[in-house]
């Protein structure tokens, strides 16, 4: 069996702005990418590009890219998966690659939220979910979430400070990553009111524990066995693929205190990898909201159902704890640029596995894993990355 | 001739409607007469809550109307203090899931209970809501 890897990665600076336009945007993860691949644009033999639409003004982005990154006359085309879209880009990479058609293909991820207000933002985000029968009650992301958080709280007793530890150890990782948005230190006091943080946005959520919209791009190239080792001396391989959906309106939803599809993702990838919980080294869970990286925990089988919180109390989650988790900052640190963050969180795993992550390198990790979230549960992906 | 008029009930669906036209917009009609209704696939009898007006398990679209009556289990809510365009003026309000067993309803929280007054796992009813500008939802209340 031929293997499949990825050679080279690349992301912008997350902010709150970037002082361009998309165009431009995208080629700040591009640049680093190709630098990082050592490839040339010739050797690109297709680009998936990735976002989520309803941010966009260009329509059809790909064709504008593949032209201004020089990729023409490859062929380009772009996919969706909401939050999830640029992992679901690398899935597709994986099978055009493994397929045989194509030996090198470049997985673009962006996002250029800053062109629309907040409240905007958060109705086109609540547009994500079903527009028929729950967006004309006035729903938005965080209030989704904050179900979850509220289902979690009534079902196993856990509580808003729980949550805080999660934005704390962000905050920890935060402040030693360039590309993150967020580079401050948080303590327990930042949500005690009147704090900004501490301000509820929507029972029992605090704007402390959600993460910022954000302005961002990221790239991955991955490349079949022969060109991986021709082009790459530390080629990290993909080693499980999962994917998975849930009903998207919330009256198809069984409980409020975990993400079926993402359990079914991560069982998939474990299946595919022919690995478990435990073999993991370190993981990059979608830490949209605070509540999101606790129902990770448990959807991955690093914690049992209800044993999320036990795991942030515990700081096993930490760098240096059992099972190190968004050594990078996560979403709430660096900002969530929707169609560029599973790109980002890649990256992160690919610089860990090669043991290039700098400030926030676990010691010698061998397995890494992905776990990227689209909408409330609706998408997930997860995927397990190996350095043999 | 007559330009035929198009049916777009729908549209007057929630505070801010972004559906105007369905097959299902008799659920319009139906929360004009005070009554929540779901469809129910007349081949296989599996119940829909919201209304379909496509069966995927039967592959048939001849659904009939059902009421949803009595109460629900509350499985979550949130109560928001910040709101996507269109929809600041209705702050605070609260969102929430009920479970009938067949089916859940997903809706608001009827504006006089207050978030403190609610907890997983209570009982509580539907029931339908006129709005401002001839426009209609449905509220939780206590069951």
């Amino acid at each position: 069996m031929s293997k499949v890897g990825i050679i080279g990665v690349g992301q912008s600076k997350f902010v709150r702005a970037y002082p361009g336009s998309v165009r431009e945007l995208v080629f700040e993860g591009f640049k680093e990418a190709m630098e990082d691949a050592k490839v040339t644009t010739k050797d690109i033999d297709a680009t998936i590009v990735c976002s989520a639409p309803e941010y966009d003004k260009q329509r059809s982005p790909s064709g504008v890219f593949a032209e201004y990154l020089g990729l023409n006359p490859q062929p380009t085309f772009y996919v969706e998966s909401l939050c999830s879209s640029s992992t679901t880009g690398l899935r597709l990479a994986y099978s055009l690659v493994k397929s045989g058609l194509h030996d090198m293909v470049m997985v673009l991820g962006f996002q250029k939220m800053s062109e629309i207000s907040a409240a905007e933002s958060q109705e086109r985000m609540g547009r994500g979910t079903d527009i028929q029968w729950e967006a004309p009650f006035g729903t938005m992301m965080p209030a989704y979430y904050a179900m979850f958080a509220k289902g979690h709280m009534a079902q196993y007793g856990t509580t808003p400070e729980d949550l805080a530890l999660v934005r704390i150890k962000a905050s920890t990782y935060g402040i030693l990553n360039d590309r993150a948005m967020n580079r401050k230190v948080l303590d327990m006091d930042a949500f005690k009111a009147p704090a900004p943080l501490a301000g509820i946005l929507s029972t029992p959520l605090r704007v402390g524990d959600c993460c910022n919209n954000a302005d961002g791009s990221s790239c991955v190239i991955v490349a079949n066995e022969e060109k991986a080792k021709a082009f790459s001396k530390k080629p990290v391989w993909i080693k499980g693929l999962g994917s998975a959906t849930a009903a998207v309106n919330m009256a198809g939803r069984e409980t409020f205190y975990s993400l079926p599809a993402a359990a079914e993702a991560a069982r998939q990838a474990y299946g595919m990898a022919g690995m478990k919980p435990g073999d993991i080294n370190v993981a990059e869970v979608h830490d949209c909201f605070t509540i999101a990286e606790i129902l990770a925990y448990e959807a991955l089988g690093f914690a049992k159902p209800g044993e999320g919180p036990a795991l942030i109390r515990a700081k096993e989650t930490y760098k240096e704890g059992r099972i190190p988790v968004n050594v990078d900052g996560g979403l709430l640190s660096k900002g969530h640029p929707v169609g560029a963050t599973g790109g980002s969180q890649v990256r992160t795993i690919v610089l860990q596995l090669r043991g290039e992550a700098g400030d926030i390198q676990v010691k010698d990790p061998a397995i890494g894993l992905v776990h990227n979230v689209g909408g409330v549960g609706l998408y997930a992906n997860v995927t397990i990355l190996g350095r043999e | 001739m007559a330009k035929k008029e198009m049916d777009n009930r729908f549209s007057k669906f929630g505070t801010v409607s972004f559906t105007a036209v369905t097959r299902v917009n008799d659920f319009i009609g139906y929360l004009e007469q005070g009554k929540l209704m779901g469809t129910k696939c007349k081949k296989c009898g599996l119940k829909f809550f919201p209304p379909r007006a496509d069966c995927y398990k039967s592959l048939d679209s001849d659904m009939e109307w059902f009421e949803v009556s009595g109460t629900g289990k509350l499985l979550s809510f949130s109560t928001l203090t910040f709101a996507p365009t269109g929809f600041t003026q209705d702050l605070p309000y609260t969102i929430a899931v009920l479970d009938y067993g067949d089916y859940k309803v997903f809706g608001r929280v009827d504006s006089s209970i207050p978030d403190s007054e609610l907890s997983v796992g209570m009982a509580m009813k539907a029931v339908v809501h006129p709005l401002p500008n001839d426009r209609m939802n449905y509220v939780f209340q206590k069951g």
